[in-house]
């Protein structure tokens, strides 16, 4: 394989994302710059800054990036760990491992609407909820999840829905591992600990980085769980920028206002993807 | 205890382990079946109930209101369609990158992670008047070609990591060989990769299986999707959690079985381990 | 400026329109996925055979989405539906905006027989633009054996302090039932929608004549302390994530001892195949506390052709068969009285059949001829509607608002702290669109 050969093999998806990148980027950040309101179509014209301002000003504007990282870091956290301890779990042979591997991936066929609908009244709720039968069997009083814990009802809903992602790539990445070295490891008496940090963890170092690079963008801009289970309450406590977002556009239909917010969305992302790829990236390296 | 003991005890506890971490993920799946065939009522009855007469009455009600086989046809079609685009167009990129990697190919990729950043509720003006200048609203081309970008960097991403376990020998080897790069690709790379490339194509299927902005959004009556359908019973006035369970089943089991199917392909991996 | 966005559109995509025009004789109505709105699409086949030649399409989403899918398609001119299902918020303001096609019947529609009150809210100017399909007010829904229990009475016009004191005396924790359930859930058509008429009868508003937000009144502070109190004391836990799905699950299953909802729920608690209650509930009205104005809203579900449609006669045609008197003795051929959809006709509530079907009907239309969206709070307001103000800018300042208030009722922070926020969000969103 040439370079030349290797640049044309690039050259569609480069070109393709570029325009699925620069035509709607760039209407995005035009429309951030003038007054679009959909519901008042004759009014418009340039407005400089004052949509971004608008949107900065809003006192649920720093509440919302403090949620938007609690809720990715803690998403993270949980799912990439849940993810390798079950991938290591289930990384050997057993009747039935087919069916359990079904059973444990099947959360991520779920729509995150149902997905949410089904927490929200068959399980979190107080009165007819699983969860407050279990704690009244136990002689508990049940928790308003919703309530006093609503951040955390959506971390928990979203990572039960994408742990199987983690272990779906987990697994597929610890068949590759080469069998004889593992043995190998074995007949030296390596224990547990051992073959975990000097074997497992190195190999699935560049497996742990995509999960998380992947998962990172997806939950920056979670808001359909958000907007079922608490649309964001109780006040901001579990707003998120694009639930931000997607109050301005869909609620509001300002849509200057919520291109303004599209656009801090993006220099969000990537200011959180410039840390983690100076923590995670050089497994991406080359 | 000899050690042989303590390993089968050791590997006993963990498979019992294994199987009570997958009950309990499936649970809330489980329970969303079982109320699939309650009545509404005995859907929120307190406590709840595990044991009932079934009916099959929410699925007869929802063959009544709707077209079940159109909407699960649309799904098919933007779905797969949606990932096998994308994947031609990946798999080609994703092994330049990994076998003649440059000082560029970092950040290219990272740059293509990017283009996700923006929120899609962000872009729904722009994008929902280019349909509408391109006469593409309701129109599963119009899925076909969103859900191709929206999961190519995800792809580009899963796949080039694949890839780059493959050792460089094995391809230098079949070079040798005299091999041309559309041989070495088809013939070397993708049977190597295998169970890799099926564990993204089958990830990406998923995705826009449960893609849930657009295919509201830019459909109608021709293109809808099974999320469509879904929305159809979601939150109306009433109660609705039976009949709500009873579409997102239907709406999942085509996925579910497909995933049935194809686990094992996933997990297949690659066969290289020897030649090394 | 306005051209020059569409050219920059164009320009971005190439400018060529190959826009498909709808096939003729085929309408494709976006519709709410409400019961009634079901039982429409499945009478649709008599339509079709009395109009051979015309089919009609369905798209049925749940209440948000559709708003959404329908004003971002109208606003933009696109084109995807003939009719549109939309609620009494959008219809005066749409219709202002010349969005809509100003609706005319023949005679034999009968337009006087629709209730003055859905004809006025879904008019502008004395134009109206949309055709009621059903229409809902609020009232009090009740547990009688439990009231009786408690050796208490339920007058017809009760006061908030009396609701107050039944709601204590029925309260029973330890055998799960809850004095009343109210909604909690933030969102401008959820809690924010129950409270503004709560908030009416303390003598509230929304804005002052000027547009300045009017939430930071003490009549405002009156109204949600008392809300708040109510629920913390005799409420069920979990209010904060209800609205009127959670709560009609908790009546059906005998929770609530009281319920001030929409009218349309008494349907479905009076239903005893989803009810375990449903011999047992009575109505009245909703309760007042210093005025009667606005203390029950107004609400209609209605359809509407968007301006610009090809098939502007056809949908006409349907929308006259849709909300006709012979559509509702259609329903009841079919599924009976008790079926029918309400609040739309006066017509509907002198049928002797209907009044005996529904134990409901008294209290409903009561309730829905009390309501007044021009005349909904005590002191003069510069705008219409009574659980919302019908500007465009009242879901962003309502959803915004729902949210203080569910902090409120958590308990997060004061009644007091929860309206200046409030204040602060709606001043905001009232400067941004320029009314001062």
């Amino acid at each position: 394989m040439t370079r030349t050969l290797a640049r044309l093999l690039q050259a569609p998806s480069v070109i393709l994302l570029l325009l699925w990148m620069v035509v709607p980027l760039g209407m995005t950040i035009y429309f951030s710059t003038i007054r679009y309101q959909l519901l008042y179509p004759e009014r418009s014209g340039f407005v400089g800054w004052s949509n971004y301002e608008f949107f900065f000003t809003d006192p649920a504007f720093w509440p919302a990036i403090l949620n938007t990282l609690t809720l990715v870091g803690s998403v993270l956290i949980i799912t990439v760990g849940l993810g390798l301890a079950i991938a290591l779990l289930i990384d050997r042979s057993f009747p039935g491992r087919g069916v359990l591997r079904v059973l444990l991936i099947s959360p991520f066929f779920i729509m995150p609407t149902v997905n949410a609908l089904l927490w929200k009244n068959m399980m979190l709720h107080p009165i007819y909820g699983l969860f407050a039968v279990f704690a009244g069997f136990f002689g508990l009083e049940p928790i308003e999840w919703l309530k006093d814990a609503p951040l955390l009802s959506v971390i928990m809903i979203v990572s039960w829905q994408w742990t199987p992602f983690a272990i779906l790539i987990f697994i597929t990445s610890l068949q590759n591992f080469d069998s004889e070295q593992k043995e190998a490891a074995l007949l030296d008496g390596a224990g547990f600990r051992a073959r975990f940090i000097y074997l497992i963890l190195p190999h699935l170092a560049r497996p742990i980085a995509v999960v998380i690079m992947i998962q990172t963008i997806f939950h920056l801009s979670i808001f359909a769980e958000i907007f079922v289970t608490t649309s964001g309450g109780p006040g901001v406590q579990s707003t998120n920028l694009a639930f931000l977002i997607f109050a301005q556009a869909l609620q509001g239909f300002d849509v200057g206002v919520a291109s303004a917010g599209g656009v801090l969305a993006i220099i969000l992302a990537n200011i959180v993807a410039f840390f983690l790829i100076r923590m995670i990236g050089r497994n991406l390296a080359v | 205890m000899t050690d042989r003991q303590k390993q089968r005890l050791l590997h006993r506890s963990i498979v019992t382990l294994a199987w009570i971490i997958g009950l309990l993920m499936f649970f809330p799946i489980f329970w969303m079946i079982l109320t699939a065939f309650k009545t509404e009522q005995q859907a929120i009855s307190t406590p709840p109930l595990l044991f009932f007469e079934p009916s099959f009455d929410n699925f007869l009600l929802i063959q009544e209101r709707t077209d079940y086989t159109k909407h699960a046809l649309n799904s098919i079609i933007t779905s797969f369609g949606g990932t096998a685009l994308a994947m031609i167009i990946a798999i080609p990129a994703a092994c330049a990158m990994a076998f003649k990697p440059s000082h560029l190919t970092r950040d290219v990729l990272l740059w293509m992670l990017s283009t996700k950043m923006l929120p899609a509720v962000g872009v729904l003006m722009p994008i929902y008047l280019i349909c509408q200048k391109f006469g593409l609203l309701d129109s599963r081309f119009a899925l076909v070609f969103i859900y191709a970008m929206i999961n190519l960097p995800i792809i580009m991403m899963i796949l080039f990591n694949y890839f780059r376990d493959i050792p460089k020998e094995i391809l230098e080897a079949s070079r040798m060989d005299g091999a041309s790069t559309f041989a070495e690709i088809t013939q070397v790379v993708m049977p190597l990769a295998r169970g890799g490339i099926a564990a993204t194509a089958f990830l990406s299927i998923v995705l826009c299986w449960n893609e849930a902005f657009w295919s509201i959004v830019l459909t109608s009556s021709d293109a809808g999707t099974l999320v469509a359908l879904v929305a159809s019973f979601s939150s109306p006035e009433g109660l609705f959690w039976a009949k709500l369970s009873a579409v997102s089943t239907l709406a999942c089991a085509p996925i579910m079985i497909f995933g049935w199917f194809v686990q094992k392909q996933l997990v297949q991996g690659m066969t290289f381990g020897a030649v090394k | 400026m306005r051209s020059i966005r569409n050219t920059m559109t164009g320009l971005a995509v190439g400018a060529t329109c190959l826009c498909s025009a709808a096939m003729a004789g085929e309408l494709t109505v976006a519709t709410v996925n409400n019961g009634h709105m079901i039982e429409m699409q499945k009478l649709t086949s008599h339509f079709e055979k009395a109009n051979p030649g015309i089919t009609v399409n369905w798209v049925t989403l749940e209440e948000g989405v559709l708003r959404q899918r329908v004003t971002t398609d109208i606003s933009t001119k696109g084109g995807q539906f003939d009719i549109m299902t939309i609620g009494m918020y959008e219809a005066p303001i749409w219709g202002s905006r010349g969005w809509l096609e100003a609706l005319e019947f023949g005679a034999d529609y009968d337009v006087d027989d629709i209730l003055p009150a859905m004809r006025g809210g879904l008019s502008h100017d004395g134009t109206l633009y949309a055709a009621p399909f059903y229409g809902e007010s609020s009232m009090i829904m009740y547990r009688k054996d439990l009231l009786d229990a408690a050796g208490m009475m339920m007058p017809d016009n009760p006061t908030w302090g009396h609701v107050a004191d039944a709601a204590a005396a029925m309260t029973d924790k330890d055998n799960g039932v809850y004095g009343i359930c109210l909604r909690g859930k933030p969102g401008w058509g959820d809690n924010a929608a129950f409270l503004t008429t709560m908030a009416n009868s303390f003598g509230a508003k929304w804005f002052h004549q000027d547009w300045k937000p009017a939430l930071d009144s003490p009549a405002w502070n009156h109204a949600i302390s008392f809300y708040v109190d109510l629920l913390n004391n005799y409420g069920p836990p979990g209010s904060t994530g209800n609205s009127f799905n959670e709560i009609l699950a908790l009546v059906n299953e005998g929770k609530c001892a009281m319920w001030i909802d929409a009218t349309i729920a008494a349907s479905f608690v009076t239903n005893p195949e989803q009810s375990k209650v449903a011999d047992k509930m009575a109505f009245a009205q909703a309760p007042v506390a210093v005025t009667h104005r606005g203390a029950n809203w107004l609400w209609a579900w209605a359809l509407a052709i968007p301006s610009g449609t090809k098939q502007a006669d056809d949908a006409r045609k349907f929308i006259e068969w849709a909300t006709s008197k012979e559509y509702i003795e259609l329903v009841a051929s079919v599924n009976g009285w008790g079926a029918v959809p309400t609040g739309t006709r006066t017509s509907t509530y002198e049928n002797p059949n209907f009044l005996g079907a529904a134990i409901f009907a008294e209290a409903e239309l009561k309730a829905i001829l009390s309501a007044d969206p021009s005349n909904s709070t005590q002191d003069p307001t510069p705008y219409t509607g009574v659980q919302f103000a019908a500007i465009p800018e009242f879901q962003a300042i309502g959803i915004a608002v729902g949210q203080q208030f569910t902090a409120a009722l958590a308990g997060d922070i004061s009644v007091t702290e929860a309206l200046e926020n409030a204040q602060a969000a709606a001043d905001r969103e009232m400067r941004k669109a320029g009314y001062y």
